[in-house]
């Protein structure tokens, strides 16, 4: 990886240049909270000044860019007893500017489902390689545990990564899209003393974590803790609202409908996100539902979260990121449901310790 | 004495005895994009299912188009919707599939009410298949209950076309009652191949019925097989082929040599959208077809 050094009015400079050509998206200020604390949502920006790189999160994750809530799949025309299919892609070119290092791996675990494997999705492919990527390093939350998960550090999957050293960033380059383009405004070498400050920010990044899950042993502790009274403690709270799936940066699973236009000359095939805790997620026509309770649903969020993802790609899909926390309305957050996972076995001698 | 762990050969893998092509590394295709087909028959079956056949216009695709035995479709009819459905014809035909469907929600209605000449969609085909070529020289039992005989015609076509590679042929079959009984006019046929063993049962008789009645399991009483030599393929409903393996099980058959397909509601197909994930397993990829070891060890699988 090769690394530079920006000034901030340089900074400012390679975004009104992107601007230039391009739509940026980027986190921006859309409201207070009771609390008193800002709002923030990734949403198109057009000038440098509605950019707010400072911002702790964001309610939604920047998915949407990827895996919209809504996307056409294809269309088709009838005519004279017959039907055409059309397919198209989207294709133009935009930046996400800001995103942090567990948005950024959480597009890393996208990119895993969608890009490799058997079947590539060109939905997904043409809009992420049609996104400019910039990340920026940011002191977590006091809920966030992207520290446990391994995802506070990112290697690859963004094409400049920022940290703030006070008056310059430390970019980190990905791609040589980015390169090039930041040859473009006046970044300079990276100097002794700048490494030492950016590994002084990196500690103290590290070192800002205060919630804290153990993970790998969560796998097994799933399979033999699947019908604990834990999952029914927590599914008596459930809602089964679907909002922690929507506002994931990682949970991608999805429905597909058909509409047909008022004229009846054209349907349209689209792709919706969907959420495993809905009721109708698992159930097949005839009626029989494979998961008819909420506490069974719930489980097989975590499931998938921490045992199926792990089993497919070695890591869990959990970024840490905390937004279902948040976002849920009956208070359910991760961290707490996996230590109470734990906590069945605090008695046991060889019990899986939560790791502090 | 024969092996207490079995070999694994490689070679009998289906991509193993495909062209070599080193060139082939690109997987990206236009995923959404459906084969148009065009329904060349419509056969009454029951009250409740009717047998399609489906032929690919396009020339080039028709050519391309093949499946294994136990491999299913995504059916598209456009404007209702797409579904998911396992071939029951012979893998022999190509580009020319029959699938028996059952009416029971939005697209299945749609496609009741189609006749011969509609054109629709297929995307396919995907997933597992029953690894018939691991069977060679086996005895076989294939067993269905209910309309599991629907993925069970493919393999059934598949050992009766080539009699010669397989010992012993069982063929069994079970419904509630005898108006269910699916392609009640290939039974004979089946027969008279000869050399095979086909049965029948109902669990509730109806005045014209002469033949037995129980539940599928009874039909295992009268069957002698070799454990060692035996391979079996179960279809149907969860109730029928947890009871059906634990019975051969008790018989001696290995639960990594019974193979039993699985239904989920699918949204892809190709591992994506998640509605067909048994606990952590996708049916569409790594199924539908399992062997009955992952089955008992997948979560919420029966």
């Amino acid at each position: 990886m090769l690394f530079k050094i920006l000034g901030k009015r340089e900074f400012r400079s390679f975004v009104d240049l992107v601007m230039s050509s391009n739509e940026i998206i980027a986190p921006k200020r859309v409201g207070t909270k009771a609390s008193g604390e800002p709002i923030h949502q990734f949403l198109p920006v057009s000038s440098f000044e509605e950019m707010d790189l400072d911002y702790k999160t964001t309610e939604y994750s920047a998915k949407t860019y990827f895996l919209p809530y809504r996307e056409n799949l294809c269309t088709f025309d009838f005519g004279d007893g017959d039907w055409q299919q059309d397919i198209s892609y989207r294709i133009q070119p935009r930046a996400i500017i800001g995103l942090h290092a567990h948005d950024i791996n959480a597009l890393v675990k996208l990119d895993k489902v969608f890009i490799r494997g058997r079947f590539p999705s060109p939905y997904y492919l043409s809009r992420r390689r049609n996104t400019f990527v910039v990340g920026i390093d940011h002191f977590p939350l006091e809920d966030e545990f992207s520290r446990s998960m391994g995802t506070h550090i990112v290697t690859h999957g963004f094409d400049l990564f920022l940290t703030d050293l006070g008056d310059r960033y430390f970019v980190a380059i990905a791609s040589d899209r980015g390169f090039n383009l930041l040859m473009r405004v006046d970044a300079r070498e990276v100097t002794d003393d700048d490494t030492h400050d950016y590994l002084e920010v990196r500690r103290r990044i590290r070192d800002g974590f205060k919630t804290h899950i153990s993970v790998h042993s969560l796998p097994n502790l799933l399979d033999l803790e699947f019908t604990s009274e834990v999952w029914k403690k927590w599914g008596e709270k459930c809602l089964s609202c679907g909002s922690c799936a929507m506002v994931c940066p990682t949970c991608y699973c999805y429905g597909v409908s058909e509409e047909v236009s008022m004229d009846f000359k054209h349907a349209t095939k689209t792709r919706q996100l969907y959420s495993c805790n809905l009721l109708d997620f698992a159930r097949v026509a005839g009626g029989h539902n494979f998961r008819p309770d909420r506490e069974t649903r719930l489980k097989y969020r975590y499931y998938h979260q921490h045992r199926g993802f792990m089993e497919a790609y070695d890591e869990p899909k959990c970024v840490g990121c905390n937004r279902c926390g948040r976002v849920c309305l009956a208070g359910i957050n991760p961290a707490a449901v996996i230590n109470d996972l734990y906590e069945e076995y605090r008695e046991c001698p060889l019990s899986f310790t939560p790791t502090t | 004495m024969p092996a207490l762990i079995h070999a694994y050969d490689v070679r009998q893998e289906a991509e193993m005895n495909q062209a070599l092509d080193f060139n082939r590394r690109l997987t990206l295709k236009p995923v959404a994009k459906v084969f148009k087909a065009e329904i060349t028959n419509v056969i009454r079956l029951t009250n409740m299912e009717k047998l399609f056949h489906l032929r690919i216009v396009d020339d080039a695709d028709r050519q391309r188009f093949t499946f294994l035995p136990g491999q299913f479709v995504m059916v598209e009819v456009p404007g209702y919707g797409e579904i998911p459905i396992s071939i029951s014809s012979s893998p022999s035909n190509k580009g020319y599939i029959e699938l028996c469907i059952r009416k029971a929600g939005t697209v299945t209605g749609a496609l009741h009410r189609a006749r011969r000449g509609a054109k629709v969609g297929i995307r396919g085909p995907f997933g597992t298949h029953f690894p018939l070529e691991q069977m060679t020289g086996k005895s076989i039992m294939l067993i269905a209950g209910g309309l599991g005989l629907a993925p069970l015609r493919a393999p059934i076509y598949y050992v009766t076309e080539n009699r010669t590679e397989f010992q012993d042929v069982h063929i069994l079959y079970g419904t509630k009652s005898p108006d269910q009984l699916l392609f009640d006019y290939q039974y004979e046929s089946w027969r008279r191949i000869g050399d095979v063993n086909i049965q029948i049962i109902v669990e509730q008789p109806n005045d014209s019925w002469d033949g037995p009645v129980g539940l599928i399991t009874e039909l295992l009483d009268d069957i002698e097989v070799d454990p060692d030599e035996t391979f079996a393929i179960v279809c149907g409903p969860p109730v029928m082929f947890k009871f059906v393996c634990q019975r051969l099980s008790e018989m001696g058959i290995p639960m990594d040599r019974m193979f039993v397909s699985l239904e989920r509601r699918m949204h892809c197909g190709m591992g994506k959208c998640c509605r067909c994930n048994v606990g952590s397993t996708y049916t569409c990829t790594d199924g539908p077809v399992f062997d009955y070891w992952t089955v008992i060890n997948l979560k919420e699988a029966i």
